[in-house]
């Protein structure tokens, strides 16, 4: 074994890997390129925020409330203080002055019940895991140890974990505001009240969106480098958005914006538990000030579970009337959506999200959306990979399905009946969102022919028919969502606190080599590869003469980070503009250079040359060269090819595509074994198809997870008995089956590139398909709804009819409680 | 304090660590080899596999004096002459890794579940990486990844004759 790695030979293991079929230059985007990512990131160099080391580094741990809500009488650091390796301990009211509030920047009604939200409780706890207490230490042993130090009296308060109690208003989780009830949210498009009566058939269901724990592979960390006589901060953060922290820590704390470096090393997934502004983030900043030294915090996982945002946990009652032969007339939805304990950075906008996408691809008369935003003792909600959308695309692909079992329709054909057809575009639909394009036949049709779909239909009814014990179903899910967070003006009207734009900058260097600045911030997405073959083509230049910048609000400047499948639709588009705006002045050189009039000069693959004489020419490079000698421009030109481009989009981008799912039900088992699982996506122009491919896959798992495996559980007092990775089952690769994933390609007509993003797409098509397949196998048992994770004892419950099929017509009532919190509901609310 | 003897990564070294100093710690704390992350604290996700004599262990689970008299290598001594490994290399070509965290110790896992079947099934490959999650890939590329680095089996058993 040796100790040293060639970096010069494993780049070229990595460059040779890269060269794929006849890429060569200006022929980028499209090709299977290997990523740029992966030489640090397999080779363990790779700077993830833990890694980092500092002189002088203290490390900072935090005292949680183990009781859901409690009055906090006393809290004494004195002992914590004393011991070995300690340099502080404080409590919340030590510091409360400098931590100021945490931020929600999403108040969706003017009238919002907003509480704040102290980075370190003072007063009250209101969730298992609400930090009370910080004790620093030389390193992270100390640190654990001296916790155990700190004491703190708490004086319990009743406690309200489910949502429909917490309506009541009897408990309260922030008394001070009277109610629980954060905002009501209402919307419509045409009139539901008229479509509905003109309906021949009405189906009502209540679906549960259970709590999810996002549970990205890298535990948050925070490291702080304070230089304190010039009050300036290095803050490193495993987060999402490094340039959005950077600003709410200015607001928060009140150190001025331009003191603050925020930088986003290697990130390991986020999933949108890293689009946040954590109490830890700004704790760890007033540390490190008050100290002058700096600071580390990494999070346990355990803690995590309990201290980073969890997603999901809906109630939804969704009604469809539609006409006898099939045709949609209009949806309705009443929506129930848990915050949790607090209000985190986008937390009440997670729901309102999804309210433009209930109606997803159908056609209809009227809509009627209303949305209640809930607290309780709960570790608080925000944007879990989708973000609203896989919630409404959950409801609706379900509810069509039963629909069509209602009408005695064939699902398939019942959704073709009713979806925008590929002539009708550009369409805009029921919630007032313009969809530019879409090709449903197409993507509907590729993957019934890939899954089988008549066939396996035949087989079903055989299944059925012999009464086999292994019954088949299958599930569809014909989806769209709305991607490319987006439109200033949009997300303005939507009340969400800042824009959607996104910059980019391209640095020619004199070598000719160039430097992409991004503002996305990238974890696991393949930012530096895709952007590079982007700037490539656009440039004309090799792929390996590129390198992207990103995620340093010193190095990259402006930007809106990743979230929200928007980077490639917003960044990556606006790496483009930036490239062109250096051909063009670079145009104008080489026309001085070549002695040509501006217009003669033609421009392919990276060499300027004049129209009719091919002999003069000059390459990109050396156009480069010739701005940074600066010898002979153009009169008044300056020296420099440097671009920037902002841009901020007319439109959202609609992804699509057609998820089909069969499972086979052991009904004396109630297990689910995935037996075939087809996706076929339509994400617009590719510009990476490994890429790509890499995305689906891996949001077709977390669908699955919520579908089959994953559930946050709390107790009746609040506790998360799902607190631990032994407890919360995120699928391994044995729990997976092989996904068969294809695409049809509709460009965007709203972006120059005609790509539509492609992160949320998996997961917000897979759990529809997957649930609608278990009841599919399942439904000649009378059931017509299995809760959430699709256990096999919640699924052998409904077929054995213990729980099961009543337990469906129990959720439709309203009286389910879902996860731990059942003993709860029905023994009349918890204590 | 004990004191402890080990070779990581073809370096010696000799410590006087705390009874209670995990083994990960002592490599990303003690030594500078944060090459090896840590991703839960239950020894679920095996995100910190590292190989004691050969054999892969999760090393968020053993304590350092456990691996007294022992050599460990983790992902940052898996490269031979500068190259990397067939199994880090086909990670690489089948695009078996995504945010990157989990891959050292997948890489490392795969590493040892080859050494003792050269040749395995895809459902081999799935169980037998079962200890270590993933949450970007799906794992239907790390499935991939393992798989070529199989049928590359001679590359893989001797890596000098590849070269």
């Amino acid at each position: 074994m040796s100790e040293e790695l060639d970096a010069g030979l494993i780049a070229e293991q990595i460059a040779e890997s890269g060269e794929l079929g006849t890429p060569g230059v200006g022929r980028e985007v499209g090709q299977a390129r290997r990523r740029k990512e992966d030489a640090r990131l397999l080779t363990g160099q790779t700077k993830w925020t833990d890694n980092i080391q500092l002189p002088g580094l203290l490390h900072l741990a935090i005292v949680r409330s183990p009781i859901a809500h409690a009055r906090i009488t006393r809290v004494d650091v004195s002992a914590a203080r004393q011991r070995p390796g300690v340099l502080a301990a404080f409590s919340g009211a030590d510091l409360a002055a400098e931590l100021g509030t945490l931020p929600c920047a999403w108040p969706v009604t003017p009238d919002m019940v907003h509480p704040d939200h102290p980075p370190l409780a003072t007063d009250e706890v209101r969730y298992v895991g609400d930090a009370v207490a910080v004790v620093v230490a030389r390193d992270r042993y100390a640190a654990a140890d001296a916790l155990e130090a700190v004491e703190v009296d708490y004086e319990p308060l009743p406690v309200v974990t489910d949502m429909t109690e917490a309506l009541r208003d009897e408990v309260l989780v922030h008394a001070d505001k009277g109610t629980n009830k954060t905002f009501l949210w209402p919307f419509d498009g045409g009139d539901y009240d008229a479509a509905r009566a003109k309906a021949d058939v009405v189906v009502s269901r209540r679906y549960i969106q259970q709590r999810l724990i996002p549970g990205a592979m890298e535990p948050r960390a925070v490291v702080v480098e304070p230089i304190a006589a010039a009050g300036e901060y290095t803050i490193y953060s495993a987060t999402q958005i490094p340039h959005i922290l950077r600003i709410m820590l200015a607001l928060t704390t009140g150190i001025a914006e331009q003191k603050i470096r925020v930088i986003a090393p290697d990130v390991g997934g986020g999933f949108g538990s890293k689009l946040n502004v954590y109490a830890e983030e700004v704790i760890a900043l007033v540390v490190a000030k008050r100290l002058g030294r700096p600071v580390k915090w990494t999070e346990s996982r355990s803690e995590g579970f309990q201290a980073t945002i969890h997603g999901r946990d809906q109630i939804q009652d969704i009604e469809i009337a539609a006409t006898r032969d099939g045709t949609i007339l209009g949806v309705s939805v009443d929506l129930k959506a848990d915050m949790g304990a607090y209000l985190q950075l986008v937390t009440p906008g997670v729901p309102i999200l999804g309210a433009f996408m209930f109606n997803s691809i159908y056609k209809m008369e009227g809509y009627r959306f209303r949305c209640t935003g809930v607290f309780t003792n709960k570790t608080p909600t925000d944007a879990y990979r989708g973000a609203g959308r896989p919630e409404a695309t959950y409801a609706i692909e379900r509810i069509v399905t039963e629909l069509a079992v209602e009408l005695g329709m064939d699902p398939i054909e019942l959704r073709r009946k009713n979806w925008i057809r590929h002539e009708e575009f550009p369409f805009t639909t029921i919630s007032g969102l313009t969809y530019d394009s879409g090709n449903y036949e197409a993507a509907t049709g590729k993957a019934l022919g890939l899954f089988g779909y008549d066939e396996l239909r035949a087989e079903q009814a055989r299944r059925r028919e012999s009464g086999d014990p292994v019954q088949l179903g299958i599930g569809i899910s014909t989806f769209t969502e709305m991607c490319g967070l987006a439109p200033s003006r949009v997300l303005g009207s939507l009340s969400y606190g800042a824009g959607g734009w996104e910059a980019a900058s391209i640095r020619m260097l004199p070598t000719g080599k160039v430097e992409v600045v991004t503002g996305t911030s990238p974890h696991g997405q393949g930012h530096e590869t895709a952007w590079s073959q982007i700037a490539a083509d656009a440039l004309g230049v090799p792929f390996d003469d590129v390198t992207v910048i990103h995620g340093d609000t010193q190095s990259s400047p402006m930007g809106m980070d990743t979230y929200g499948s928007r980077s490639l639709v917003v960044g990556g588009v606006a790496v483009h503009l930036a490239a062109r705006k250096v051909i063009d002045k670079a145009r104008a050189i080489a026309a001085h250079l070549l002695e040509a009039a501006e217009s003669d000069i033609d421009f392919t693959d990276g060499v300027f040359s004049v129209k009719g004489s091919p002999e003069a020419r000059s390459t990109i490079q050396e156009i480069a060269l010739a701005t940074f000698a600066a010898h002979n421009l153009p009169d008044g030109m300056e020296p420099s090819l440097n671009s920037d481009a902002v841009l901020d989009p007319e439109n959202f981008s609609f992804p699509h595509g057609t998820h089909l799912c069969a499972v086979e039900v052991d009904t004396e088992t109630g297990g689910v074994a995935i037996r075939k699982y087809v996706a076929v996506d339509d994400v617009g122009k590719v510009i990476n198809p490994l890429i790509v491919e890499g995305q689906v896959h891996g949001g077709i798992a977390q669908g699955i997870g919520q579908a089959l495996y994953e559930e946050a559980v709390y107790d009746p007092d609040g506790n998360l008995i799902t607190g631990t990775m032994v407890d919360y089952l995120i699928p391994s690769a044995a729990d997976l089956p092989e996904f068969t994933t294809d695409r049809t390609e509709t460009p965007a007509t709203s972006n120059p590139l005609g790509v539509k993003g492609v992160g949320e797409a998996g997961t917000i098509a897979s759990t529809p398909a997957v649930v609608s397949a278990v009841v599919d196998a399942v439904r000649q048992f009378g059931v017509d709804d299995v809760q959430m994770p699709c256990s096999p004892e919640r699924v052998w419950r409904a077929v054995h009819g213990v729980g099961g099929a009543a337990g469906a017509d129990r959720a439709r009532q309203g009286t389910i409680a879902y996860g731990g919190q059942q003993t709860a509901t029905t023994a009349g609310g918890a204590e | 304090m004990a004191r402890i003897d080990v070779t990581v990564d073809g370096v010696r070294y000799t410590d006087e660590v705390e009874p209670r100093l995990l083994l990960v710690h002592y490599l990303r704390d003690q030594l500078g080899k944060v090459g090896t992350p840590i991703g839960c604290d239950t020894s679920n996700c095996g995100a910190c596999t590292v190989h004691l004599d050969g054999a892969s262990v999760k090393s968020c689970t053993m304590l350092a004096v456990q691996a007294d008299g022992g050599t460990v290598t983790t992902i940052e001594g898996l490269a031979e002459d500068g190259r990397m490994h067939p199994v880090q290399q086909a990670f690489h070509e089948q695009h078996g890794l995504q945010c990157g965290y989990c891959t050292p110790g997948m890489v490392m896992a795969a590493v040892d579940l080859l050494a003792a079947n050269p040749d395995p099934t895809d459902a081999e490959i799935r169980e037998g990486l079962e200890g270590n999650l993933c949450r970007c890939t799906g794992y239907q590329n790390i499935v991939r990844a393992v798989r070529a680095a199989a049928d590359a089996g001679a590359e893989l058993s001797t890596p000098e004759a590849a070269r």
